[in-house]
């Protein structure tokens, strides 16, 4: 057997290298070459190996990092977790512009707390697509460079304090819908990063409904700010966050539909998703409404009205249409949201350095070798 | 490589102990330039919750590995060896489909 | 000598044990409430996502010592005044603060030099306090001792990597302790109501803490092959609500949603 440089989930170097590409450019070549090539010179063809992780797709197993695996596939999945772990990044901004400002101390802490589990679910997730042979670095400059994007949902301003109760409530409850179904998704560690997300999800959005439903007991001026936050939000939770239309029931045309249907086949047939964007979609739907009826809110929407025949609420078909106009890569805001990350990394520049030659210098004067420094430790005796 | 890029220092492999009587779990990974660092950035990271005993950082690169599908004759055994697994036989008595276990 | 508006809105207080006592509390709280606000600005700015994640877990650590601080102090001066009431509705010069806390972020060495006087201070006022009579007041301390512990970790290991990695980092983190020092003296200032309190035994006072502290960061300054500076001044007067102009901003900035919305209930 190959001793081999990672705990399993971490394909070899050679491997990384190969694949690096893939992540970063859409035109890449096969990621998984080097891998597939190294499998398969154990003795099993291709379709052998095809045939392998289709039976375990089939019968509802994961598939692990060392497991060989269609190029697709992994491309897939890069895609899908970079732009997650993007989103996550890119999201801590509207919300982490209210930190300083929060009106009471209870709130700022929560507040900080819910910012810190998006840099922390970030982390899970780029940490997940390194698995597959990808980079952190190299999923963050892709972001940087336009390359890869986050959910356009974040380009919107928060404008008011209300804005962070209504993106907790509404972003982040649409994202426990979408994400609930990827805590089993084919891929173990994307799987197991999702188990602990959602878990850390379900206190963003119970707080922010809690702040809302302040804001709703409290004076007719602080009521009129949780409406406006959520006429501002209601639209880019209910169309962005589900991605978009894969039926003829999303309000698309045809088209559309037809061809994020296909793409949501594929990903289905790889047990990467669950479900249809659609039909998560009306999922949240059904949830809101009467979450905003207790409330008192008036969602932006006059069709939604429950429809006895469908067991759901109908609402207003999304104008796609106006919403790649608005949302495209170059507003306002999607630039703010780039330059700011930017800015945050390319300042931070220095620091990185520092940190990286002092490791260097660290190594190179002998720090401790040998198995017994390789695990490094803290227990809570030791840990003050 | 270019060490200035965010995410470019060395991958650690995470492990925790959540309660006692458990084992170190794998929970993830974490990228630092040095193991103190490692095990802080670890801390911050999988430790938000709970009130965990005790964390283990370890160089990813540090980790020998050998999984099944790669055909390894590490794992060729475990499969055909049913006598390792009480189920190969016949319960101690007639109670229940488990019987009662031997102690 | 020092006036806090507390005293100058009842000048009977001054040797009232519990006024002092909350007045004290104000102060650390103010101190914690303040450099929390300072790291909240960091979040979504720090060099990496795994500072950003740090830093907030300090500054969510601080401004948990704050609410403990600042709601024993409103029990303790007989105004009644909440957590909240105390951080949204005083004014600038109601603020007692040390100075250091308030400092602008300015670029990461500056924060972490300012973190590194904080913490290595705090730590050793929070142990002290830990040992203090008021069974309350004691398990705070303690409770905080080993949080700002943490925060202390922090600095120490981001005092050496910038200290021992590139040129720059070294140039930079030994501007950030330059830039900060002469705020250090004023977290051991002694004033009467901190004397008379340490008379009693009610809570030490930080003063005779200054050596060690100096001893510590010493240490850690030296051992990232800095030096340790030696201001020809030192600033003071946070105590007594003399305030930076910068902090009219932060305290603006603090305060604006709760200020907009009169009776509000959040």
């Amino acid at each position: 057997m190959n001793a081999r440089p990672a705990v399993g989930d971490r394909p070899e170097q050679a491997t990384r290298d190969a694949t690096r590409a893939a992540g970063t450019t859409t035109a890449a070549p096969p990621s998984g070459q080097a891998h597939s090539a190294a499998s398969a010179g154990q003795g099993a063809g291709q379709d052998e190996l095809l045939a392998h992780f289709d039976a375990l797709i089939e019968q509802g197993e994961t598939i692990e990092p060392r497991d060989w695996m269609p190029d697709g596939y992994r491309r897939m999945l890069i895609r899908q977790i970079a732009q997650h772990a993007h989103s996550e990044i890119i999201g801590m901004q509207p919300e982490g512009a209210w930190l300083t400002r929060a009106p009471s101390l209870h709130r700022k802490s929560v507040l900080i707390a819910k910012v810190q589990d998006e840099a922390g679910h970030g982390l899970y997730l780029y940490s997940a697509a390194e698995t597959l042979g990808v980079d952190r670095a190299d999923l963050l400059d892709a972001l940087h460079l336009g390359r890869q994007r986050a959910s356009a949902t974040f380009n919107h301003p928060a404008l008011t304090w209300a804005d962070t109760g209504a993106i907790a409530w509404l972003t982040d409850g649409a994202a426990v819908i979408n994400q609930a179904p990827l805590c089993r998704t084919s891929y173990g560690p994307y799987a197991r990063a999702m188990r602990r997300v959602c878990q850390e999800e379900a206190f963003h959005v119970r707080q922010g409904y809690d702040l809302m439903r302040a804001l709703c007991k409290g004076t007719p001026e602080q009521k009129a700010m949780a409406q406006d936050a959520v006429d501002r939000w209601w639209l880019p939770a209910v169309a962005l966050m589900f991605g978009p239309p894969d039926t003829e029931a999303g309000g698309s045309d045809a088209r559309t539909a037809a061809l994020g249907a296909a793409v949501s086949r594929r990903a289905m047939a790889w047990g990467i998703k669950r479900h249809t964007n659609d039909e998560l979609r009306q999922r949240f739907v059904d949830q809101c409404v009467p979450q905003a009826e207790r409330l008192g809110l008036t969602l932006p929407d006059p069709a939604i009205r429950w429809n006895e025949e469908r067991g759901h609420y109908d609402f207003s078909p999304i104008d796609w249409d106006t919403y790649r106009t608005a949302l495209g890569e170059d507003t306002h805001w999607a630039r703010r949201r780039i330059d700011h990350r930017k800015a945050a990394h390319d300042e931070g520049a220095w620091v990185r350095e520092a940190a990286a030659a002092y490791a260097a210098r660290e190594e190179a004067s002998g720090a401790p070798a040998g198995p017994a420094a390789d695990v490094h430790r803290q227990t809570q005796e030791e840990r003050v | 490589m270019n060490r200035n890029d965010e995410g470019a220092p060395a991958s650690w492999e995470v492990f925790l102990r959540a309660r006692r009587g458990l084992a170190h779990q794998h929970v993830g990974s974490v990228r630092a330039a040095g193991p103190d660092t490692a095990l802080a950035a670890a801390r911050d990271l999988y430790t938000r919750r709970g009130d965990p005993l005790s964390l283990w950082v370890v160089r990813s690169d540090a980790v020998h590995a050998a999984s099944p599908d790669e055909r390894d004759p590490y794992f060729s055994g475990a499969r055909h060896k049913p006598y390792r697994y009480p189920e190969h036989f016949p319960p101690l008595n007639d109670k229940g489909p488990e019987g009662d276990h031997d102690q | 000598m020092t006036t806090t508006s507390d005293q100058r809105a009842n000048p009977a207080a001054s040797a009232c044990p519990d006024v002092d006592l909350a007045t004290h509390l104000l102060r650390l709280g103010d101190d914690a409430l303040v450099l929390g606000q300072r790291l909240c600005a960091w979040i979504t700015r720090a060099p990496l996502i795994e500072e950003d994640l740090a830093l907030s877990n300090i500054a969510l650590d601080l401004v948990g010592h704050a609410r403990a601080l600042l709601t024993r102090s409103g029990r303790l001066d007989g105004t009644g005044r909440t957590e909240d009431d105390l951080a949204f509705t005083r004014r600038e010069r109601d603020f007692t603060n040390a100075l250091l806390t308030e400092l602008p972020n300015g670029d990461f060495a500056t924060t972490i030099a300012r973190q590194l006087a904080y913490t290595h201070y705090a730590c050793l006022y929070y142990e002290a306090l830990a040992g203090c009579p008021d069974p309350e007041l004691a398990a705070f301390g303690a409770r905080a001792a080993k949080e700002v512990a943490f925060h202390r970790l922090h600095a120490d290991r981001w005092v050496r990597q910038l200290g021992l990695g590139t040129a720059q980092s070294a140039r930079r983190m030994q501007q950030g302790l330059e830039r900060v020092w002469p705020y250090t003296a004023e977290l051991f200032d002694e004033d009467d109501v901190v004397r008379r309190l340490a008379a009693t035994g009610a809570v030490p006072s930080p003063a005779p803490l200054r050596p060690a502290w100096e001893r510590e960061v010493t240490k850690v300054v030296t051992g990232a092959g800095l030096t340790v500076p030696t201001p020809s001044w030192t600033a003071g007067g946070g105590r007594s609500g003399l305030h930076t102009e910068e902090f009219t901003d932060l305290i603006g900035e603090l305060q604006s949603v709760h200020r907009q919305f009169p009776g509000g209930t959040w």
